[in-house]
């Protein structure tokens, strides 16, 4: 087990890339903490799984360095980096049964029999194949192979980090949140290094510690599933979490107000300056409420009722803006005005998020 | 729902079964015909019942060839089996090369047959052939003319030649199905070469080997054109396989009963292998599934 480290690493898939956007993967630098649960979470197409086969070796970064621990495995090939892989497809041996699928990366690693034995059964407990073991793969549902790509990914205890690249993708749903929480009990009991790559949020904020949100081939934010909550450092992370994604606003930045385009003011608390390019606001619709008598009138375009509480679809100064009604909480009647909670208003410039100045702070 | 019984549906499969009939049936009775009858020309037959059969049966000349026939094909089977699959590994996989290797590979089995014959022929000849003047050159003695050894040698590396090229381009149509992600796999579990092919690449590639097989050993022990183009057949009788046999004897001897009776068997033996073949290999990998 190690520490992973990625150094100036960018990745192109053509030969001579010449402009950023010929870039799958660009530059970043990170480090994957020894023993840590991490979600790389993004939309498809963002370098989600050319990270991770640039971290298990199958292919080759065009710049920067991966080190685990101190050792430089730029070039070392998968075999060496002793790293175990999930895809997102199940990958069975067809012709071997079920145990000797689960067996196979300990026999070709030369380990003892009973040691083999002893291991392929605590993973088919795990993975609820037991009963299956005799089993030839070939002709066994989809589910099961998966479960057997799971089993084969994690029968070995010795590895640097386990990579699962979507492995849940075609397990059906009651399964998937039993598979989930025993990958989360198999980390806490061997601790290895997990990052787990996924496109559903829920996914990755149940699984992991830390959650690092990918977008067009950039990592936007690596934090904890409350960090990316409460402070989105990039629009798109405002987007992607939450449901429905933070409302953003166009709106002008002077000093601790945020002017609207038809004049209404926002309370920033804090001072931001005064900001150029492309300015934001963006606050979740968890934290619009309802005000009554004072606040920002809105129009109120439907109602969603989506069972644990109702969505308000309203317009905000010519923009969309979503609000989250409590159960219980009665539906407003014209006009209807909202207020954003002090302190929960994001700025944003050019989709990134800054920080106030900080004498405001220090004040 | 009423099921409505109508039998007008034979009316549209009926000139299917008239020209399957002109085409197929009526010549194989014709030749059911000369089978079971004896014949003096003017169109006269006489009963001979299974005389034919019985004679041919325990001919000798038939054995003969039968043998060489059963031989020949195991031979090249043998070869362009596990050579085509070596071939279709080592193929590139995508790119400028695999449409050029493609090409190539495909140019052999574009040659019509007696063309094929024709350029061995010539290629093995020692006088101005390239191969049998390099061969007699170095001092080889190289004779498919005289030399019985020579002969099979130039039929079947002429065979390999033309053919090989049919496995491979099946087998690597059956390799480019197989998704990246298990080669991917196989690294991340350490699989030896060996292991990749054992595992991944024979299982994928089981379908397609099937085919090869049963079409190889069919066009195989069916073989004519190139060998009788090449040696007719000799020398002595050393190179003549069932269908040149049959030739000489149905239009060189002109003893069209034998022969009749000859080739009933000889289809009905394709038949029966070619079954045999079928049967055995999906059995095979039925128990494979554990099913």
């Amino acid at each position: 087990m190690a520490q992973i480290t990625l150094q100036n690493l960018a990745h192109s898939y053509s030969a001579h890339p010449k402009s950023d956007a010929d870039y799958a993967l660009k530059e970043m630098n990170h480090v994957w903490q020894d023993g840590g649960a991490y979600a790389l979470l993004g939309s498809s197409g963002c370098g989600k799984t050319t990270l991770l086969n640039i971290i298990s070796g199958l292919l080759r970064p065009s710049q920067g360095r991966i080190l685990f621990g101190d050792r430089d495995v730029t070039d070392a090939p998968t075999t060496q980096r002793n790293i175990a892989q999930v895809f997102q497809f199940p990958v069975v041996y067809d012709t071997m049964t079920v145990r000797e699928n689960l067996a196979f990366p300990l026999r070709n690693r030369g380990r003892d029999a009973a040691y083999i034995a002893s291991r392929v059964q605590d993973i088919a407990r795990m993975i609820g194949m037991e009963a299956m073991l005799s089993r030839k793969a070939q002709g066994l549902t989809a589910d099961a192979k998966q479960k057997i790509s799971l089993g084969r990914g994690m029968v070995r205890e010795d590895v640097n980090a386990i990579l699962f690249d979507e492995p849940l993708t075609v397990i059906d749903p009651h399964m998937k949140w039993e598979l989930r929480s025993q990958l989360k009990q198999l980390h806490r009991q061997f601790a290895h290094t997990m990052i787990y790559v996924t496109h559903d949020q829920t996914e990755a904020l149940t699984f992991a510690d830390k959650v690092v949100v990918m977008y067009d081939g950039r990592v936007v934010q690596i934090g904890t599933p409350e960090e990316l909550f409460e402070r989105p450092a990039h629009s798109f992370v405002g987007y992607f979490i939450g449901s429905p994604g933070m409302n953003f606003l166009d709106a002008r930045i002077e000093g601790n107000r945020a002017i609207l385009p038809k004049g209404e003011t926002v309370d920033l608390g804090a001072d931001y300056g005064r900001q150029s390019g492309q300015t934001r606001i963006g606050i979740r619709p968890e934290h619009v409420r309802l005000s009554g008598a004072e606040g920002l009138t809105v129009s109120i375009r439907r109602v969603e009722d989506v069972g644990r509480h109702r969505i308000l679809r309203a317009i905000l100064s010519g923009h969309d803006l979503n609000i989250l009604l409590p159960e219980g909480q009665a539906l407003p009647s014209d006009p209807v005005r909202v207020a954003f909670q002090p302190g929960k208003v994001g700025v944003y410039v050019d989709d990134w998020r800054v920080q106030p100045k900080l004498v405001e702070r220090a004040a | 729902m009423q099921k409505v019984q109508n039998n007008k549906a034979w009316f549209l499969v009926l000139p299917v079964l008239v020209l399957v009939a002109f085409s197929a049936v009526i010549p194989l009775m014709t030749v059911v015909n000369y089978a079971f009858n004896d014949t003096f020309g003017n169109n006269a037959f006489f009963w001979a019942g299974l005389e034919w059969f019985d004679e041919m049966i325990h001919s000798d000349r038939l054995h003969g060839a039968l043998g060489r026939q059963a031989l020949f094909s195991a031979i090249i089977l043998a070869i362009e089996v596990p050579l085509g699959i070596f071939v279709a590994l080592n193929m590139p996989k995508k790119g400028f090369w695999s449409s050029l290797v493609l090409v190539v590979m495909a140019l052999p089995l574009l040659i019509p047959f007696n063309v094929v014959g024709t350029i061995w022929q010539i290629f093995g000849r020692q006088d101005i052939g390239l191969l049998g003047h390099t061969l007699a050159a170095m001092g080889i003695d190289y004779n498919y003319t005289n030399d019985p050894i020579d002969a099979w040698v130039t039929v079947i590396v002429m065979d390999v030649w033309h053919w090989t090229s049919l496995v491979a381009l099946l087998c690597y149509a059956g390799l480019q199905s197989i998704p990246q992600a298990y080669y991917q796999a196989a690294k991340i579990d350490q699989a030896s070469r060996w292991a990749v092919f054992r595992f991944i690449e024979l299982p994928k590639m089981k379908g397609v080997l099937l085919i090869a097989v049963l079409l190889r050993f069919m066009d195989s022990f069916m073989i004519y054109t190139e060998p009788f183009v090449v040696t007719g057949g000799g020398p002595g009788n050393s190179t003549t396989f069932l269908s040149i046999d049959l030739v000489k004897m149905a239009v060189g001897q002109f003893d069209l009963g034998p022969a009749a009776a000859f080739s009933l068997m000889y289809f009905l033996v394709i038949l029966l292998v070619s079954w045999v073949f079928y049967t055995v290999m999906t059995n095979l990998d039925k128990s494979e599934a554990g099913q």
